[in-house]
């Protein structure tokens, strides 16, 4: 059994590997970029650094919707929907400071406010020209919304696939509700031209460095963070939730204020996604809302593995790196292998690629290192560990 | 009465005050009230019906403090209702059901119920299978269960040794860290006796413990189920005959919903009714 205090989890050895080959990665990328000029072989360039940033707010988004799924059988097809708003209101703080500099220099209104004739900034984007207020609006609109959900369906013990579909709802509705113009959210065009964050240009190389450390920062912690919740008692409470919830009701234990509490936290970390997501891309528009997102986000999950938090992070990097390539080369194609491989994993890879990397590094060690040694039992592989 | 009277009764010389008296205070509501001697369970008149079927019928039971107590009845006599109802799952359409003399049974959640001291093992083994039989236990202890103290709780070393000795109690203490869904039949009925018990309960309602256990495995069960009367009150609901007989003082038969006859082994063997309707067969 893991040392259950935070401590513990921010030492034990997977959260350690995690965050050296994330770092690792994250200082190379960094040094190749920083270091070499444009025209040497071994220059990284920023669109690459933009990529891997990326890559690993999706990695972060697919650890949120982990932590529901894999841990608490709570599978959200709306999880997109913490991501957009997280991304929104990073939006409206970049779209608060570009000032003046817009196309027609209003020093308060956002260019799409002007050419829809709207006098004055409506009350909701007021306190957004503060990155402190962002932030807590980061953290807080998503954390919100999944509270007031969560607390209406898992009181109602909405559970299984109609959970599925109402989240589904969920980010559909907000989806169509920010195509609006009325909403005042930019409508179809969403919020872009983004200048500048805290006071650094988006467009330098040093920003966008910035702001992939920044990213696995974040990546890392919420790693931690994650790690600690499955190893302390309210991860096995979690765990026993998914697996026999009638039961966990029974020996006392309030299930619907668990799932609230992951569903919620979870909420959080996808919104954190979302916010460091759009200054690197540039752009946030209701397609960010889309279920078709969400979809994409459950299947790199089930590529990855389930319930053992890097698998998510694994599965989301190799699923877009997938992406990139295949979108160059055949973009028309992508749906039908995205599809393709979400049906082979289901069938074959029930486990995810970690849990095949796992049995076949399992095997090998059997043959190899062929010793009575009691720890090989089954039990000492279901600790997941 | 009068002031002048009410000082008179108060300053009374051939007795103490109320408060000074000791043993006789009034349980606070909310708590239970059943001391050794006393009845833990009153079950009275209680009538449940799904469609008109009556699962139970002005059924009336009363269990002593400490007693091993084995139902027994034909499919469909209403045991499983009977526990339902005990336990908060099903509400009967009428009658008291009352845990100690102050806890009315009907007005209490079925998490409430659970905690103020009434555990029961289900017929079908429903331990979690992907934790440990050590986890188990763990999950199941009697300790706070909000979400917030789960996060930061560490287990103490006191709640260690409990779960140790517990484990020790139902047998399972070698097999302690494996998954309890790779443990046998048998084994999975004492983790989840074992769960029930990390409850503290006062009672303890056990579904059919020993369906599908083999001889060995009975005779354990057997044995475990008499070392926890006295310390708890143990209600058994069980169809094999002998091994009622082989830990039971007494037995309660149930049919159509009402009780049919009570008393030890060989009274109910004897009774007429008994016979015509269940034993007779």
């Amino acid at each position: 059994m893991r040392d259950s205090t935070f401590k513990g989890a921010l030492s034990d050895r997977t959260a350690r590997t995690f965050m050296g080959v994330l770092f690792g990665a994250t200082l190379l990328v960094t040094l190749l970029n920083q270091i070499f000029p444009p025209d040497s072989a071994l220059h990284v360039s920023a669109y690459t650094v933009t990529l891997l940033g990326k890559y690993l707010c999706y990695a972060l988004l697919a650890l949120a919707l982990d932590l529901v799924w894999g841990y608490c059988g709570i599978l959200s097809l709306g999880h997109g929907a913490f991501f957009a708003l997280g991304g929104y209101a990073m939006g409206m703080y970049l779209m608060r400071q570009i000032g003046d500099r817009g196309v027609y220099g209003n020093p308060e209104l956002p260019d799409f406010m002007v050419f829809l004739n709207w006098q004055e900034l409506p009350w909701y984007w007021h306190g957004f020209d503060q990155f402190w207020f962002a932030a807590l609006m980061i953290l807080l609109v998503p954390g919100l919304l999944a509270f007031v959900f969560g607390w209406l369906a898992f009181r109602s013990r909405v559970t299984g696939v109609y959970l599925s579909i109402i989240t589904q709802a969920l980010t559909y509705a907000l989806m169509l509700a920010f195509f609006r113009n009325e909403l005042g959210f930019g409508g179809n065009n969403g919020l872009t031209d983004f200048k500048d964050l805290l006071g650094f240009s988006l467009q330098s190389d040093a920003t966008r460095v910035g702001l992939l450390i920044a990213t696995a920062v974040a990546l890392a912690s919420a790693f931690v963070l994650c790690r600690w919740i499955t190893g302390s008692k309210l991860g096995r409470v979690v765990l026993a939730v998914r697996d026999a919830e009638s039961r966990a009701r029974f020996v006392g234990y309030r299930t619907e204020h668990y799932k609230l509490w992951v569903f919620t936290v979870s909420a959080i970390l996808a919104g954190l996604a979302g916010a460091l997501y759009v200054p690197q891309v540039g752009i946030i528009n209701p397609g960010e809302f889309s279920p078709l997102n969400s979809i994409e986000l459950v299947v790199w999950v089930a590529v990855g593995g389930r319930a053992t938090l890097y698998g998510a992070v694994i599965g989301a990097i190799l699923v877009n790196y997938g992406k990139t390539v295949f979108t160059g080369v055949m973009p028309e194609a992508w749906l039908f292998a995205l599809g393709g491989l979400f049906v082979a994993v289901t069938v074959f890879l029930p486990q995810g690629i970690v849990g095949l990397v796992s049995q076949h590094w399992e095997r090998l060690r059997k043959r190899f290192v062929k010793t009575g040694d009691t720890d090989d039992t089954p039990a000492a592989q279901g600790e997941h560990s | 009465m009068s002031a002048l009277d009410n000082l008179r009764e108060t300053f009374r010389r051939d007795q103490v005050f109320d408060f000074m008296r000791q043993g006789t205070r009034a349980v606070a509501p909310g708590q239970l009230d059943s001391g050794a001697g006393k009845n833990i369970l009153y079950l009275e008149d209680i009538t449940v019906s799904f469609d008109g079927f009556k699962a139970l019928n002005d059924l009336t039971m009363y269990i002593k403090t400490g007693e091993l107590r084995c139902i027994i009845g034909p499919n469909g006599a209403g045991k499983s209702t009977m526990m339902d109802v005990i336990t908060g799952k099903t509400r009967p359409d009428s009658g008291t059901c009352f845990f100690g003399q102050t806890l009315d049974l009907t007005r209490l959640s079925e998490t409430e119920i659970a905690t103020a001291g009434i555990g029961r093992k289900f017929q079908k083994p429903t331990v979690f299978p992907e934790h440990t039989a050590f986890e188990n236990l763990e999950l199941a202890m009697n300790d706070a269960k909000g979400t917030w103290h789960s996060l930061f709780t560490r287990m103490s070393g006191e709640q260690k040794s409990w779960i140790e000795e517990t484990l020790a109690q139902v047998g399972l203490l070698d097999d302690r860290h494996k998954v309890a869904g790779l443990l046998s039949h048998g084994q999975k009925q004492w983790l989840e006796i074992g769960m029930v018990l990390m409850q503290k309960p006062q009672l303890l309602l056990v579904d059919e413990p020993i369906a599908g256990m083999t001889r060995q495995e009975v005779e354990r069960t057997g044995e475990l189920l008499q070392s926890l009367a006295g310390k708890h009150s143990v209600v058994v609901v069980e169809h094999d005959m002998e091994f009622i007989r082989s830990i039971a003082s007494t037995v309660t038969v149930l049919h159509q919903g009402s009780v049919l006859a009570e008393g030890t082994m060989d009274q109910v063997q004897n009774d007429p009714k008994v016979i015509e309707v269940y034993l007779g067969e």
